[in-house]
């Protein structure tokens, strides 16, 4: 399992890289998503990986194995906040794509910047 | 346990949803409530920068839960003296946007800009990482909001490039979080510091992988070469009152390196010996340089601007990242000049821009008010290029004088002695293109000269630089201050046993739970 989960987490990270590197905003924000997820696997993965485990200790049950809690609750906080920055990178790169006509992520070539609207 | 030292993040986050939803039509209000938010703040801060000032380290455990298992803010000197310092250069940028009525450009103005003080107001006082990310979060995405105040394309774009940036600096945080929690099992930067030297000196590959995943992350909050690469066109291109207010911004990343790496990743522990020295300290005066290349090679005034903005960070991060109680000192005195005199330019250089064309370096008609605006920009090219009489000389003796007993002493010499020299060269040229050869220049017929800039801007761009004075005319009281700051830094063990011991829910049936991992 521990194998399935690295690769996993590694072939995310590498998709997710190369898609940022494109340098096209639609491109970038998918790469950005499976970056998120990537990481929000490992974010699991860092309170070890527990097979049949009671989902948090319980009251009166002495000696249950039972998986690390904390990481949950971090992927649960990184899960809402990608999905909220996502949204709003969404948003921010549609408009600049409606104005501009161009997608790139790069600033454009020298002199076109000059004088537009401020 | 007092409630004051959770006031600063609380009272922006109460004021921001009122004025979204009381007070969205209504500008005026709007204006008032933020206003009236921020003295507030002003007020608590100096309280809480007063009440750390002896060396009393307040502790406020949410909740009431124990430090490792609940999450905690903690108001030592350095957090205070930070949070009071973006309270009071909130100020002066919120009158600036309400004199040049920026504010009214767009909308939501003062709502995002009290959650971006909320999110800058939680990173300095948090004591656990993972909160340290949430509220690095928190600003963000109220700066990315302001970064597109009042839309236009150019800023849009530049817009993307910022947002996106700073999306794979937050992944990457997140992945230092995770190697951290996985080799430590706690995210606390007390219990932390106390487990980071417990590792077995011959498994430490996770936490030294896990410290340069952080160390990478803040540099890109600092602005540091090669992460500097979002800054330039982002604040640049963002609306002058948020570029200023993003002067403390860069400095949250200077604080968070300061932080992490003097308590939990101190420069004599072995499992990351050499990291600081070695790579920060390059990478800081490769900034420097650059920076100051940067000014001199720039073709607009405000890229001008951010470029000695770069350089300014690769000063603080160079004194930083010599990590000595005196070298912290000296950088601290150097973040509070730096903050100054960054917004004081991007200030200047708006009104500038509100009369003029455009910002190319070229002889084009007098700006409107030209004698005024010439004299400040004057004042602040002198504070950020480091000339005397100003603080930016006196900050770079110190840092110099911190360079001294050090290894690194000739390389920090030379790069901080000619980049001075260069940028004296870039701000005087742009300074005397702009503001002296447009004397020779008939305006243009048919044009009518734009308006001078406000009495409320002209007083708020005068504060930062009566700030400015003072921090160089207290020199003597502010630096011995940041001396006792600093020394509080390399004597963490208050500070962890403040947060451990503090007794609170959980903390004593759970005693022997600790050693778990």
């Amino acid at each position: 399992m521990e194998l399935l989960v690295a690769s996993a987490i590694g072939v995310l990270t590498a998709a997710g890289l190369y898609l940022v590197f494109r340098l096209r905003t639609f491109p970038v924000i998918i790469g950005i998503s499976l970056l998120t997820y990537a990481v929000n696997i490992f974010l699991f993965a860092s309170g070890r990986l527990v097979v049949g485990g009671a989902p948090i200790l319980q009251k009166g049950v002495e000696g249950v194995f039972y998986s690390d809690p904390l990481p949950q609750a971090l992927v649960l906080t990184a899960i809402v906040i990608s999905f909220g920055m996502t949204a709003v990178v969404v948003m921010i790169a549609l408009g600049a794509y409606l104005g501009g006509d161009d997608d790139t992520v790069n600033d454009p070539a020298e002199p076109a910047e000059e004088g537009e609207a401020r | 346990m007092t409630h004051w030292i959770i006031l600063p993040v609380l009272l922006p986050a109460l004021v921001a949803p009122f004025i979204v939803l009381a007070a969205r039509y209504h500008i005026g209000i709007q204006r008032v409530f933020s206003v009236a938010g921020v003295l507030g703040l002003i007020a608590i801060s100096a309280g809480l920068a007063w009440q750390a000032s002896d060396g009393t380290i307040t502790l406020y455990q949410l909740g009431d839960w124990a430090a490792p298992f609940g999450i905690v803010l903690v108001g030592d000197r350095l957090s205070t003296l930070m949070v009071l310092l973006t309270a009071v250069l909130a100020l002066m940028v919120l009158l600036y946007a309400i004199g040049s009525n920026w504010d009214m450009r767009g909308r939501h103005f003062h709502a995002l800009f009290q959650f971006q003080l909320m999110g800058i107001m939680g990173a300095f006082l948090t004591g656990d990482l993972f909160n340290l990310f949430v509220f690095f979060e928190v600003l963000l995405i109220a700066s990315y909001g302001l970064m597109i105040h009042s839309g236009g394309n150019v800023r849009l774009r530049a817009g993307v490039q910022y947002v996106l940036f700073n999306l794979i600096g937050s992944t990457l945080f997140l992945f230092a979080l995770g190697s951290i929690y996985a080799e430590t099992g706690t995210l606390n930067m007390a219990d932390l510091a106390q487990r980071v030297t417990a590792i077995d000196p011959g498994e430490t590959v996770g936490i030294r992988v896990a410290a340069v995943l952080l160390l990478l992350v803040f540099a890109i909050k600092a602005a540091l070469v090669p992460l500097h690469f979002w800054l330039p066109s982002s604040y640049a291109e963002a609306p002058a009152p948020v570029a200023a207010l993003f002067a403390i911004m860069t400095k949250v990343g200077a604080y968070a390196i300061i932080r992490v790496y003097t308590m939990i990743f101190p420069p004599d522990l072995e499992v990351t010996a050499g990291l600081q020295a070695d790579w920060l300290l390059g990478a800081a005066l490769v900034s420097l340089a650059l920076g100051a290349l940067g000014v001199l090679a720039a073709r607009k005034l405000d890229r001008l601007v951010t470029f000695a903005v770069i350089g300014s960070m690769g000063m603080v991060m160079v004194t930083i990242s010599l990590f000595t109680p005196a070298s912290t000192a000296a950088a601290l005195y150097y973040i509070v000049h730096s903050t100054f005199a960054a917004a004081t330019l991007f200030l200047i250089v708006d009104m500038v821009k509100s009369s003029r064309e455009d910002l190319r370096l070229v002889a084009l008609p007098p700006v409107a008010g030209a004698v005024l605006v010439s004299a400040l920009f004057f004042v602040g090219a002198i504070a950020m290029t480091g000339l005397p009489p100003l603080s930016g000389f006196l900050g770079k003796l110190l840092v110099l004088e911190a360079s001294f007993p050090t290894d690194a002493v000739v390389w920090v010499f030379a790069i901080v002695l000619i980049s001075s020299l260069v940028n004296v060269v870039g701000f005087s040229r742009a300074g005397s293109v702009v503001f002296w050869k447009a004397k020779a220049v008939p305006a243009q017929e048919g044009t009518t000269p734009g308006a001078p800039p406000s009495t409320l801007s002209y007083v708020a761009v005068g504060g930062l630089v009566t700030l400015l004075i003072a921090h160089t005319a207290f020199a003597g009281p502010i630096h011995q201050y940041m001396t006792t700051t600093s020394q509080q830094l390399y004597a963490p063990q208050p500070y962890i046993s403040t947060v451990l011991e503090t007794p609170g829910k959980l903390s004593k049936p759970d005693a022997a739970k600790e050693g778990d991992h």
